[in-house]
């Protein structure tokens, strides 16, 4: 080993730390899906709570049954609160919950001990609850089909294109807008009271209630620019044939835009904060 | 930098800023509109230098900075001002070849699994570290067989005695082989004959990879057992560094002689022979200096009915008490002594 005086030999480059993350993806998701397993009861319980969409569509069932709301009638609003359920089941993961109680309570110096990006690892272990969530939700999602089949993504192969890849961009989407908040405990001790607010705005805009087409007009107009519809409602859209090809498209590219800034705002966010954290405990 | 060090610390400082407030919800009212913080100076100007291999006890009293340093070194904190290296990284930058380049454990924190096997763990470590799998089996295989933990790697992480996690969590720690071991209380909670069990380890461990280890533990035992050097900090400062037996004798230079009876003495005579520690109907303990150690024993040994007898160097619980409350006294360590090079016979404080 060589003193002070040796120069350190030049950092590994990121393709390279990349490639170390890539081996070890594998092995953190079998990791993953395994504590999944051993916690299956309170997840499908948990997973379960998910409930709001069935309690509008009963409302809008009831209000669609006088005549249609602009383009849905009660089998639209039907097939859309189902698209509704399935994506946001999917799609939805809270690692803000568990980075800002790591960053709070000093258990995230262990993380940071690893060679491999802690948020990498954070990624791991929320992606590798997807396969028991796509299993829980297959019920809805036959439910679906058999009775939405004739508005299914307009039986185009290229919206089910879009479909797949705007569901990979909702979830990453999603999760770097928790890593976001998750790592703003970092400098205030209330990061999760500004994601209860961002929960409050989240549910209107992202047509977790109310489908967005149904908002009054200046509020549409917002959600048509902001984020969230992008996390939840476009890929509902496409899914339940809202939206034809060319309309599709245009989201998605705005959607992976929106990927994009948030993953480099979370990683800006965490990379300040580092340097504050304090690892109190841990 | 001496060429062997494999750690070096150079006059580290690293503050907190943490927010106070009085108790009452007035004050936590006030609080909302006008937040105080006050600077908390957690290591001050702090510097030393371990080599490759080499054992050292880091000792202090509660909320000396112990801690903190060993964060620091480990990468975890940031230093508010000084410069430390740990090889040729900075520790800070977090490096992944520093990261694997050492390992901390802290006796009351866990990187295990809680709901899975430790085989588990090591599986994910195995990942991260990117450790061929040969190589990464041999190493659980050897470390398994060492801590004699068997089929417990087995066994839900949550289904196991604290000793036993313990054990399993130093496997998951050195599992990519560290060169240089920060160790927090790893024996803290644990029964007699595990904490003996651990000593044996780390030194193992020690000597078979050439690691170097910084060792803090309030068990005076694991000190004595594993290092031969003692860095002592105290409100941040450094007070002492160099070799521990020189220390003992420095600060209590009499001799601890134990000596069994066969039947009750009266204690006018065992004054006589030094100062009397304690002194029950079957055992008296006498502190005796060194200088007359050998006349006293000759003399104890003619007048008393000595069953047994023994000679100790002061338990170090009594040495590191007297070094605390020397420092306290202001003789030096908290207005800071020039923290120079390593002195194995003098103590700052």
């Amino acid at each position: 080993m060589t003193g002070a005086g040796t120069s350190t030999p030049a950092r590994p480059g990121f393709a390279s730390e990349l490639g170390r993350a890539a081996r070890a993806f594998p092995t953190l998701l079998r990791i993953g899906v395994s504590e999944v397993v051993a916690y299956r009861a309170e997840f499908v319980v948990w997973i379960l709570t998910t409930n709001m969409p069935l309690v509008m569509l009963a409302i809008w069932h009831a209000v669609a049954a006088d005549g249609p709301v602009g383009r849905f009638d009660q089998k639209a609003f039907t097939a859309y609160y189902l698209g509704v359920l399935a994506v946001r089941l999917l799609t939805s993961n809270w690692a803000v919950w568990q980075l800002s109680m790591e960053i709070r309570d000093g258990t995230l110096s262990a993380k940071l001990l690893r060679p491999i990006h802690p948020i990498i690892a954070l990624c791991a272990d929320h992606l590798s609850a997807v396969p028991m969530r796509a299993a829980v939700i297959s019920p809805v999602v036959a439910i679906l089909i058999w009775s939405g089949w004739d508005r299914l993504l307009r039986h185009d192969v290229v919206l089910l294109l879009v479909l797949l890849a705007s569901l990979v961009g909702a979830w990453l989407l999603i999760f770097f807008a928790m890593v976001l908040m998750g790592s703003l405990a970092f400098f205030v001790e209330s990061a999760l009271g500004i994601f209860e607010l961002w929960i409050g705005i989240h549910a209107i805009l992202s047509g977790y209630l109310v489908p967005l087409e149904a908002l009054p007009r200046w509020l549409r107009g917002a959600a048509d620019v902001l984020p969230f519809r992008f996390m939840l409602g476009f890929p509902v859209e496409t899914l339940v044939g809202l939206l034809d090809r060319h309309a599709a498209l245009r989201a998605l590219g705005a959607q992976w835009g929106y990927v994009a800034l948030a993953a480099l705002a979370a990683l800006g966010v965490w990379r300040a904060g580092l340097r504050r954290f304090s690892a109190f405990g841990g | 930098m001496p060429p062997d060090a494999l750690i070096d610390v150079r006059d580290l400082s690293k503050s907190y800023r943490v927010h106070k407030r009085p108790p009452g919800i007035g004050a936590a009212l006030k609080s909302v509109l006008r937040r105080r913080y006050e600077l908390v100076k957690a290591v001050e100007g702090l510097s030393f230098q371990i080599a490759e291999g080499e054992r050292v006890g880091f000792l202090g009293p509660n909320g000396a900075g112990k801690t903190t340093t060993l964060k620091v070194l480990a990468g975890l904190l940031h230093p508010t001002s000084g410069a430390v290296r740990v090889g040729t990284f900075v520790p800070q930058e977090r490096d992944p070849r520093f990261l694997q380049l050492i390992t901390l454990v802290m006796g009351q924190k866990q990187q295990l699994l809680w709901d899975l096997p430790p085989s588990d763990t090591y599986a994910m470590n195995r990942a991260i570290y990117d450790i061929p799998r040969a190589q990464a089996d041999d190493t659980v295989r050897a470390l398994v067989e060492l801590l004699e933990i068997g089929d417990l790697v087995n066994k839900p992480t949550r289904q196991l005695s604290l000793g036993e996690r313990m054990k399993c969590e130093l496997v998951a720690a050195l599992l990519h082989r560290p060169r240089v071991l920060f160790l927090d209380e790893p024996t803290i909670g644990l029964d007699v004959s595990m904490q003996a069990k651990m000593r044996d380890f780390i030194r193992d461990y020690n000597e078979r990879y050439g690691a170097a280890v910084l060792l803090t533990s309030h068990y005076m035992d694991d000190v004595v057992a594993l290092c031969p050097r003692v860095v002592v900090i105290d409100h941040g400062r450094l007070i002492y560094d160099g070799d521990l037996q020189a220390l003992a004798r420095r600060m209590r230079p009499d001799k601890r002689l134990t000596v069994r009876l066969s039947r009750t003495v009266e204690r006018a005579d065992l004054e006589k022979l030094g100062t009397v520690v304690s002194a029950d109907a079957a055992q008296a303990v006498l502190s005796v200096p060194s200088v007359r150690l050998q006349a006293v024993v000759r003399d104890a040994l003619a007048a008393l009915p000595i069953v047994d007898l023994t000679i100790e160097e002061a338990p170090l619980e009594e040495v590191m008490r007297e070094l605390f409350g020397a420092a306290a006294k202001g003789n030096g360590s908290t207005n800071g002594p020039p923290n120079g090079p390593r002195d194995d016979a003098h103590a700052h404080g």
